[in-house]
C-alpha cells in the first residue's frame, strides 16, 4: 500500500495517542496555550516529550508541525525561501511560516542543535508580539490565537556549545519531563506493547539499573522509549536477554566493558 | 645460519660491564661459564634481559642469570619475560627484597601464571564488575582486591584470582555471583542489626557466627532468587559445576523459614538462636566468603555519623533555598521537613522516600537522594532526628568532608599518593613502563597583581594591534558560497546568466543559489609552560610576555585554549600548575596567574605531557594541539636526565599522538635541534634564536601551525 501523502499543515492527529501524565503537564500546557504562551519541554531523550506534543495536538485539535532540528538547520529552513520555477522566482513557505499562517502547533525538536540564527526568528514569535518577520519578502505574519510554539531541549548534554541562551529560554513556560516512577512506567510499557506486567516490571527494573550507571560510564540511562522497543521485541518472540541486549544495551553504549556489565545485569534479571 | 656461541671470556666481559663489577664485586665467572654452554640464541636472550634488569638493580640481574639458566629448558621464553617484568614491577612498588623473592621463587610465579591462564583475574574484570555493582543500585560500592571475599559496607573485597572452575568464563560467573551476594548483604540489610553485639553475647560466639552466616546467606539467596532470577540460575549452575552437596536435612526447615518474603535479619538472628541445637555445622556456600563484623561496625559507625551531618546540612541548604523562593511568611516559621513513603512496597525492597514540607513533596537534589538511599540502607528508615536541618555551628564541619584535599597539605606529612594522578613512565633500558610511577598533582597558581600585564600590553601595543588585524582574518566566518545547487537565497547573477542561456537555446544551469557556509576552526590548544628553575630571569619574563601576547591573539581567534605550567622534583612530586583551564574565561584572574608564573624546580616532561593529554582529550574539538614552551632538555633531580628523560618524553609524545593530539614544541635551547627531531619529529618544533623574540614570534608560529 502506498503511503498517504499530505501537507504538513493538514496533519491532524485523529486517534488519541497514548499518553500517561505524570503531573499537571496537560493542564499547564492547555493554560499556556489559551494564554498564547510558548512552551519549552525539558527532559532526557525518550521520556515522552514528542508523544506529549502529539497528545496535546490531538486534545487541542490543531495540526502538529514538527521540525527536528539539526546542526545545519538555518533560519531559511524554518521561514522559507525563494525557489526558481520556469525562469521565475517563487517563494515557498518553510514549516514555521506554514504553522503560523494556519494556526498550527509548531514543535521544534532539540532546538539547541539548530544554528544560532534560528533563534532570531523564534524570538518575536515567542514574546507578546507574536509575529513572524520575513525579511526577504518584506512581510510580517501575525500569528493567530490558535498558533502555538513549542521547543524541546535536553539539558543533559552539558556542552557549552549546546546550551540554550538565556534570552531564548526566558521567553518560555518550561515543563520538565523525567522518567516516570516505576509503577507508572510499567503501566506505560504494558499499554504500549501489551507485554505481560511481570516482564514489564523486569524491564523497568533493568532500565533503573542502567540509570544508576549514568555518569558512571553511561552518558544516559535507558529511556522509556527503549523499554518499549525491547518489550515489542519480547512480544515478537525474542528472548528477554536478547531483546534487552539489542534494543537497550547496544543502543546505550559502544564501550566493550560497559556492554559486558550491562549484559550481566540484564541476564541477572531474566 | 646460526652464529657461534659466545666464549666464556666474552660473556664475562659483557657481564662485568652490565653488573658494574668494579663497584659491586660480583663474581661473574661461574655464571659466565654456565652461559657459555648455551646456544647463541639463548645467550642473546638472557644477556638482553640481564641488561634490562641491571638498569633496575644489579642484584636482580645477577640472581636472574642464576635462576634462568636452570629453568630455561622447561619454560617458554614468553613466560620468562613476564617473570622478569613482574620482578621489576615488584621492585618499583615494594623494593629490592620482595623483587628478589620473585626471582628466586620462579616456581611460585609459574604456578600463579598457570592459575591466571585458566582462572579469571580480578584486575581484568574489575571495571565490568564495578559497573555491574553500581547498576544493581544502592550505595555505590567500591571494588577491591582482598585476601578474603567480604564487604565492609563501603567496598566489596574479592580474591585476586579465581581458578576453581576450568574455564575463565565459568570463573567469571563466580565473581559475578560473589559481587551480587555482597551487594545483597548491603541492600537487603544484613548489617542493620548490631551483629557484633549479638555474636559476642552468645555462649559460643564463633559457632553462632558461622551458623548465622550460613542462615543469612540462605535468606539472601532467596532474596536474590526473587529479585534477580537470572543470577540465581547462575548461582545454581556454578554450585552444580562445583558438585556442591544439597543442604543437610536438618537445615532445610530453617532454610524455608528464612526464605519467606519479609523475613529480615532480626528474624534470622531469632531463628539462629532458637534452633541452636538442631542445626549442626553446615558447609558454607561457595560464594559466601567471610564476615568481617568488626570492620563493618567501624565503617558503618563512621559513615552514619558523617551521613547524618551531611544530610542535616543538606536539609539546611534546602531550607534556605525554599525560604528564598517563597515570599517571607507572616509567621517567621521555618518549614518543617517530613518524610513520606509514596506507596508502600513489598517490604524488603527499599522504599523510595520523599521529603515533604506542608505535605508537598520537595524536589531533592541528586546527591541528597543518594545520601538518603545510603542512610535507609543502613537503618531501614529515615529517623526523625535526621529531618532536623542543621545550620552552621550545629554540626562538626569535619564530618562533612566536602573539601577536596589541598595539594599542598599532602606534603605536610610523609610522602603519600593520596589524591594524586598516577602516570606510568617509560624506562628505555628496561624497555618497559614503571607502573604508576609519577604522582602528579594539579595546583592552581596564586595570582599576582603587580602591573606586569599592563606593562607588557603597553610595551607591545603596536604588535598586539597588528596581531589582532592578522588574526581577525582567520576568525570563524560565514562565507557566502555562490552558484550552489541548493541554498538560502537566489543567486541573481547566476539566474540572469542562466536566463540568458535559455534564451540562446542553451541548457539552464541548476546552480542558482547562494549559501552561507561557516568555516569552523574548531581547535583546542593547550600550552604547556616550562616552570623549571632554569627559566629564571630573562626566559621567565619572555615566557610570561609570550603568554600574554598569545592569549590576546587566541581571544581574537576564538579558539579554545588552556595554559598549564609544569615543574617537578623527583617522581613523587610532579606538579602541574593550572593557569587557565579550557572552561575559564581570559580575565583578570588568569592574567594575574600569568604574572605569577615563576621558576620552580626541575623539568620532568613525561608526566606533564601525559596529564595534559588527558586534559585535552576531555575537550571537544576537531583538532587538538599541545604546545610546549621550554628552555631545554628534560631533566630532573633523580635519574630523569640524559637519554632516560628524552626517551620517556618521546614515549609520552607518541602516546599523545595515539590519542589524536598534535604535539609541538617551541624552545629557546640552541641545542634543541640535536634532540627535538627525535622527540617531536622533524617538523614539529621551532627553535628561537633570541629569547627576547619569543613573545613576538609565538603568535606567528601559532598562526602557521593552525592555518
Amino acid at each position: 500500500m502506498p503511503g498517504h501523502t499530505l501537507k504538513t499543515e493538514e496533519y491532524f492527529i485523529t486517534k488519541e495517542p497514548y499518553f500517561q501524565p505524570v503531573g499537571e503537564e496537560v493542564q499547564v500546557f492547555e493554560a499556556a496555550y489559551r494564554q498564547q504562551l510558548p512552551v519549552l519541554l525539558k527532559g532526557p531523550t525518550g521520556c515522552g516529550k514528542t508523544r506529549f506534543m502529539e497528545y496535546m495536538a490531538w486534545r487541542l485539535k490543531r495540526p502538529l508541525i514538527t521540525v527536528s532540528c539539526h546542526d545545519d538547520l538555518t533560519a531559511s529552513d524554518l521561514v522559507g525561501r525563494f525557489l526558481i520555477k520556469g525562469g521565475e522566482t517563487l517563494w515557498v513557505d518553510g514549516p514555521l511560516t506554514r504553522a503560523v499562517r494556519n494556526g498550527a502547533i509548531c514543535y521544534l525538536d532539540e532546538i539547541v542543535e539548530a544554528r544560532k540564527d534560528t533563534t532570531v526568528v523564534i524570538h518575536p514569535l515567542a514574546d507578546d508580539r507574536r509575529v513572524l518577520p520575513m525579511d526577504k519578502l518584506g512581510e510580517l505574519v501575525e500569528a493567530p490565537p490558535e498558533f502555538c510554539l513549542a521547543l524541546s531541549y535536553n539539558p543533559g548534554y552539558q556542552s557549552v556549545l549546546k546550551d540554550l541562551k538565556q534570552s531564548t529560554r526566558q521567553r518560555f513556560i518550561a515543563l520538565e519531563f523525567a522518567y516516570p516512577v516505576p509503577e507508572l512506567e510499567v503501566t506505560i510499557v504494558v499499554q504500549e506493547t501489551g507485554v505481560a506486567p511481570e516482564q514489564a516490571a523486569h524491564l523497568v527494573k533493568f532500565a533503573n539499573m542502567t540509570r544508576n550507571l549514568k555518569g558512571n560510564g553511561l552518558d544516559e540511562g535507558a529511556s522509556t522509549r527503549l523499554l518499549v522497543h525491547a518489550a515489542k521485541l519480547i512480544r515478537g518472540g525474542i528472548s528477554p536477554v536478547t531483546a534487552c541486549h539489542t534494543a537497550i544495551t547496544q543502543a546505550l553504549t559502544d564501550d566493550a566493558e560497559m556492554l559486558t556489565a550491562v549484559n550481566e545485569l540484564s541476564s541477572s534479571l531474566f | 645460519m646460526s652464529r657461534a656461541p659466545l666464549s666464556v671470556s666474552a660473556i664475562q666481559d659483557l657481564l662485568d660491564h652490565c653488573l658494574e663489577v668494579e663497584f659491586s664485586f660480583i663474581k661473574t665467572e661461574t655464571p659466565a661459564r654456565h652461559l657459555a654452554r648455551l646456544p647463541r640464541a639463548d645467550q642473546d636472550f638472557i644477556l638482553a634481559w640481564v641488561k634490562r634488569l641491571a638498569s633496575t638493580h644489579i642484584q636482580l640481574a645477577y640472581q636472574f642469570i642464576e635462576r634462568t639458566i636452570s629453568v630455561l629448558s622447561a619454560l617458554d621464553k614468553g613466560i620468562i619475560e613476564a617473570w622478569a617484568v613482574h620482578a621489576m614491577d615488584i621492585y618499583d612498588r615494594f623494593g629490592l627484597r620482595p623483587a628478589l623473592i620473585v626471582i628466586q621463587e620462579v616456581d611460585d610465579f609459574m604456578r600463579q601464571a598457570r592459575e591466571r591462564k585458566q582462572g579469571t583475574v580480578l584486575a581484568q574484570h574489575a571495571r565490568v564488575l564495578l559497573h555491574f555493582l553500581h547498576g544493581l543500585s544502592g550505595r555505590e560500592l567500591k571494588l577491591e582486591e582482598g585476601a578474603q571475599a567480604y564487604t565492609d559496607t563501603e567496598s566489596v573485597f574479592l580474591p585476586a584470582v579465581i581458578s576453581t572452575l576450568e574455564t575463565p568464563a565459568e570463573n567469571f560467573r563466580i565473581y559475578k555471583v560473589m559481587a551480587a551476594y555482597f551487594w545483597a548483604q548491603n541492600w537487603f540489610g544484613t548489617f542493620r542489626a548490631p551483629l557484633m553485639e549479638f555474636v559476642t553475647q552468645q555462649a559460643r560466639p564463633e559457632e553462632f557466627q558461622a551458623r548465622f552466616h550460613r542462615l543469612e546467606t540462605l535468606r539472601l539467596e532467596a532474596c536474590l532468587r526473587r529479585h534477580l532470577p537470572g543470577l540465581y540460575r547462575d548461582m545454581q549452575g556454578v554450585a552444580q559445576a562445583l558438585g556442591t552437596a544439597p543442604l543437610p536435612l536438618a537445615w532445610q526447615e530453617a532454610a524455608s523459614a528464612v526464605a519467606q518474603p519479609g523475613v529480615d535479619v532480626y528474624a534470622v538472628l531469632r531463628i539462629c538462636a532458637a534452633q541452636a541445637d538442631r542445626l549442626p555445622p553446615c558447609p558454607p556456600a561457595f560464594y559466601q566468603g567471610a564476615f568481617s563484623l568488626e570492620q563493618v561496625a567501624r565503617v558503618q559507625a563512621a559513615r552514619l555519623a558523617q551521613e547524618k551531618a551531611r544530610f542535616r546540612h543538606a536539609l539546611y541548604k534546602l531550607q534556605s533555598e525554599l525560604a528564598r523562593e517563597t515570599a517571607p511568611p507572616l509567621v517567621a516559621d521555618a518549614p518543617e521537613f517530613r518524610k513520606q513513603i509514596p506507596e508502600p512496597g513489598a517490604g524488603e525492597q527499599l522504599e523510595t522516600m520523599e521529603i515533604t514540607v506542608d505535605d508537598k513533596p520537595v524536589p531533592v537534589p541528586e546527591n541528597v537522594k543518594k545520601l538518603m538511599t545510603s542512610i535507609i540502607q543502613d537503618l531501614g528508615d529515615l529517623p526523625d532526628e535526621y529531618l532536623v536541618p542543621a545550620g552552621p555551628g550545629e554540626y562538626d564541619p569535619a564530618l562533612l568532608g566536602e573539601d577536596a584535599i589541598d595539594p599542598d597539605e599532602v606534603w605536610r606529612g610523609t610522602y603519600h599518593e593520596e589524591g594524586a594522578f598516577l602516570y606510568d613512565e617509560w624506562d628505555y633500558q628496561r624497555q618497559h613502563y614503571h607502573k604508576n610511577w609519577c604522582a602528579v598533582r594539579e595546583k592552581t597558581l596564586e595570582p599576582t597583581y603587580d602591573g606586569f600585564v599592563t606593562t607588557t600590553l603597553h610595551k607591545y601595543h603596536g604588535v598586539i594591534k597588528h596581531l589582532r588585524r592578522t588574526f581577525e582574518a582567520l576568525r570563524d566566518e560565514d562565507r557566502l558560497l555562490k552558484r550552489q545547487f541548493y541554498g538560502d537565497d537566489v543567486d541573481i547573477d547566476a539566474l540572469v546568466e542562466a536566463l540568458a542561456d535559455t534564451h540562446d537555446g542553451g541548457e539552464m544551469s541548476e546552480r542558482l543559489f547562494t549559501r552561507m557556509h561557516r568555516t569552523e576552526r574548531n581547535i583546542a590548544v593547550c600550552l604547556m609552560v616550562d616552570m623549571s628553575g632554569s627559566t629564571k630571569g630573562w626566559i621567565n619574563l619572555a615566557e610570561r610576555e609570550a603568554l600574554i601576547l598569545l592569549a590576546e591573539t587566541l581571544e581574537t581567534l576564538g579558539d579554545q585554549y588552556a595554559i598549564y605550567g609544569f615543574s617537578g622534583m623527583a617522581r613523587k612530586r610532579c606538579e602541574i600548575y593550572k593557569i587557565k583551564g579550557f572552561d575559564e574565561p581570559y580575565n583578570e584572574l588568569v592574567r594575574g596567574r600569568i604574572s605569577a608564573v615563576e621558576p620552580k624546580d626541575y623539568t620532568r616532561m613525561g608526566f606533564a605531557i601525559r596529564h595534559l593529554t588527558q586534559v585535552l582529550r576531555a575537550v571537544e574539538a576537531r583538532t587538538r594541539i599541545l604546545i610546549t614552551l621550554s628552555d631545554g632538555k628534560p631533566d630532573d633531580y633523580d635519574s630523569y636526565r640524559g637519554r632516560y628523560g628524552i626517551e620517556d618524553t618521546r614515549r609520552a609524545l607518541i602516546e599523545a599522538r595515539y590519542a589524536g593530539i598534535h604535539p609541538y614544541c617551541v624552545t629557546i635551547d640552541q641545542e634543541g635541534r640535536d634532540y627535538l627531531p627525535y622527540m617531536y619529529g622533524p617538523a614539529a618544533f621551532n627553535v628561537i634564536d633570541d629569547v627576547a623574540k619569543l613573545p613576538l614570534k609565538i603568535s606567528d608560529i601559532y598562526r602557521r601551525l593552525t592555518l
